[in-house]
């Protein structure tokens, strides 16, 4: 893995005024994004458009496909031909880039895909929030995978959580997800951009071997291949279907075995580089309230009144959904009384605590259909039930 | 923790949005605060009744919805209706006099109102009323400074009309000033009401 320093191109540094949707874009420009494919959907059409905008003076492309499915082609296609991509989508577009999604993780592409989510099932709730594609993100497409998911709770975390997307998605070529929602897309709050020197951009994995010797699947000493660059003469195949060093196709179980065991284990076996998790006073917490996203903010108002209440707690918030932290919350279960886990839908998430948690601890799911924020008390209560 | 809600409210066109786009970059970046905005993106925000919120704190904003506005600012009757009931009981009620017919004053409520969308003609186009109607609020409610107000004005008006943009500004400011110099002169000789109760916010 190779650091630089940003492009001071796409930096936009100073203070801004923006929404989460614009904040991922200004992020996506800064990790040295220079393609975007897309299709706009509400509530995540203003990144597109501040694509749209932007990049063209950054020396970039902007394409509006003619749908999601295209636009996840379109991704794949520039990142063979030497550029970072990004696209950025809500529920019913994320279920069109599915196909295409497992087959850049079977290709082993470096992508980015933002998903401002919005209340589902179907065309659902165009204009209000959802965190209900959590659960899809991690098991959308079909067969064996693994990607990695991140979940700003601000604007702010939208711009810098953009720019770890790109660099986990350069360092282990994964598709890579920032996985947000309407509340924080629209939200404007003040966004740092620091200075391109302060910004550490991993730099893509470049093949520097002789001209044809190039392995496109052949791992190197970290267990992640290289990519050649177009236009120094390598030749390659690429494919969906499982295949060998080479790139060819190899229909059996043997090469199965090595390809999957491949895509999941350099995810997996880097797990606890890759978590990122944010604790506050879980030490001796009875219970501990476990978010992500806009729900993390909307459980601290109900944390601070159960603090008052006398009642030991604490929160963890999950920065990476996926891969879900399951040896802290492992640990965690066996000290506290209860978890107690707000989420924006029927209760997903939650899932993964439950299976982690075994039965050391309850497990207290606080669902919401979606179109709106919980409300606190909501929240409260729940906490105030676990805690009996 | 000081926290104060507000609520722009009006037609969709008249930049309501904008409002509180220009009032929370200003305490953002110019004013050291946290400021959340949000506001509505359904079909209400083109043409009946359009609403945008913010939340100013000197801590960070947790809950990013305003569940009872310390200050409401209304720009139409449709608007003013449908949000008045909300305005907390100590509140501040800013609104267009020539738009707004406002039923009489409860509790504690501090109304102040001005004629932003005929201010804006007389400077020779309505679309100012925004400016003039920030200005003013600038001045009645204490919340945001003036330098801030115009700092954080590049960038969301067009280049070409900002110095008409500032004029719509210092318009309904000084016209603010007026208000709440009245107010205050007027509140000196009223005796001091009796204590109302306020609302419990989340």
């Amino acid at each position: 893995m190779k650091k630089v320093k940003a492009d001071p191109k796409g930096v936009l540094t100073g203070a801004h005024y923006l929404d989460g949707d614009y904040a991922i874009a200004e992020g996506g420009l800064a990790a040295g994004c220079r393609f975007f494919g897309g299709y706009p959907i509400t509530p995540s059409t203003e990144t597109a458009e501040h694509f749209a905008g932007r990049i063209p003076k950054v020396g970039g492309i902007f394409i509006q496909m003619e749908d999601e499915l295209a636009s996840m082609a379109s991704l794949i296609g520039a990142v063979w031909g030497g550029q970072k991509a990004m696209t950025v989508t809500s529920g019913p577009g994320f279920s069109l880039m599915m196909e295409n999604i497992g087959l850049a993780c079977m290709m082993e592409i470096p992508l980015v895909i933002a998903n401002v989510q919005r209340g589902g099932p179907s065309t659902g709730l165009p204009t209000l929030t959802g965190q209900q594609d959590m659960m899809q993100a991690k098991w959308g497409s079909h067969g064996d995978y693994e990607i990695i998911a991140l979940c700003p709770d601000s604007p702010q975390e939208c711009f810098d959580l953009t720019i770890d997307a790109f660099n986990l998605s350069e360092t282990y070529r994964v598709p890579v997800f920032v996985m947000t929602d309407e509340c924080v897309g629209h939200m404007h709050e003040k966004v740092i951009i620091p200075p391109a020197e302060e910004i550490d951009v991993v730099e893509r994995k470049w093949y520097t071997g002789p001209v044809g010797e190039y392995l496109p699947y052949k791992n190197d000493k970290d267990g992640i291949p290289f990519l050649a660059r177009v236009g120094e003469g390598h030749r390659f195949h690429t494919t969906g279907l499982t295949h060998d060093e080479r790139g060819y196709p190899v229909i059996n179980a043997e090469c199965q075995k090595v390809n999957v065991t491949h895509i999941i284990e350099k995810i997996r076996g880097n797990a606890d580089k890759i978590i990122r998790i944010e604790e506050n006073d879980t030490e001796g917490a009875e219970i501990v309230v476990i978010s992500y996203g806009i729900t993390s903010r909307v459980a601290v108002r109900a944390v601070q009144q159960a603090k008052k209440a006398g009642i030991k707690i604490g929160t963890l918030r999950l920065i990476t959904a996926w891969p879900f932290p399951e040896k802290r919350i492992k640990q965690l279960a066996k000290k506290v009384k209860a978890f107690v886990f707000p989420e924006i839908n029927y209760g997903q998430m939650v899932r993964e605590v439950e299976r982690a948690s075994g039965n050391s601890c309850k497990v207290v799911s606080v669902p919401h259909c979606g179109g709106w924020v919980h409300d606190p008390q909501d929240i409260l209560d729940a906490i105030k039930e676990a805690v009996k | 923790m000081k926290k104060t809600e507000i609520r722009f409210t009006g037609f969709g066109g008249q930049g309501i949005i904008r409002c509180a786009l220009i009032t929370g970059k200003a305490l953002a970046l110019f004013d050291n605060k946290h400021a959340t905005m949000n506001q509505a993106i359904g079909p209400e925000a083109r043409g009946s009744a359009c609403a945008s919120q913010l939340i100013v704190s000197d801590e960070r904003v947790l809950y990013p919805y305003i569940t009872s506005p310390d200050i409401l600012v209304s720009m139409s009757q449709e608007a003013y209706d449908k949000y008045e009931p909300e305005l907390g009981n100590k509140g501040i009620l800013i609104i267009d006099t020539d738009l707004v017919k406002p039923k009489s004053v409860r509790g504690k409520v501090n109304m102040y109102s001005i004629p932003s969308t005929r201010f804006a003609e007389e400077l020779g186009n309505r679309v100012f009323a925004n400016l003039v109607m920030l200005g003013f609020f600038t001045a009645v409610t204490n919340t945001v400074s003036t330098e801030a107000m115009k700092k954080a004005l590049p960038g969301l008006v067009p280049d070409r009309f900002l110095d008409r943009n500032i004029e719509a500004f210092d318009k309904g400011y000084k016209h603010g000033q007026k208000a709440l110099l009245k107010t205050k002169k007027a509140a000196a000789k009223k005796p001091a009401a009796p204590k109302a109760k306020q609302k419990l916010k989340k």
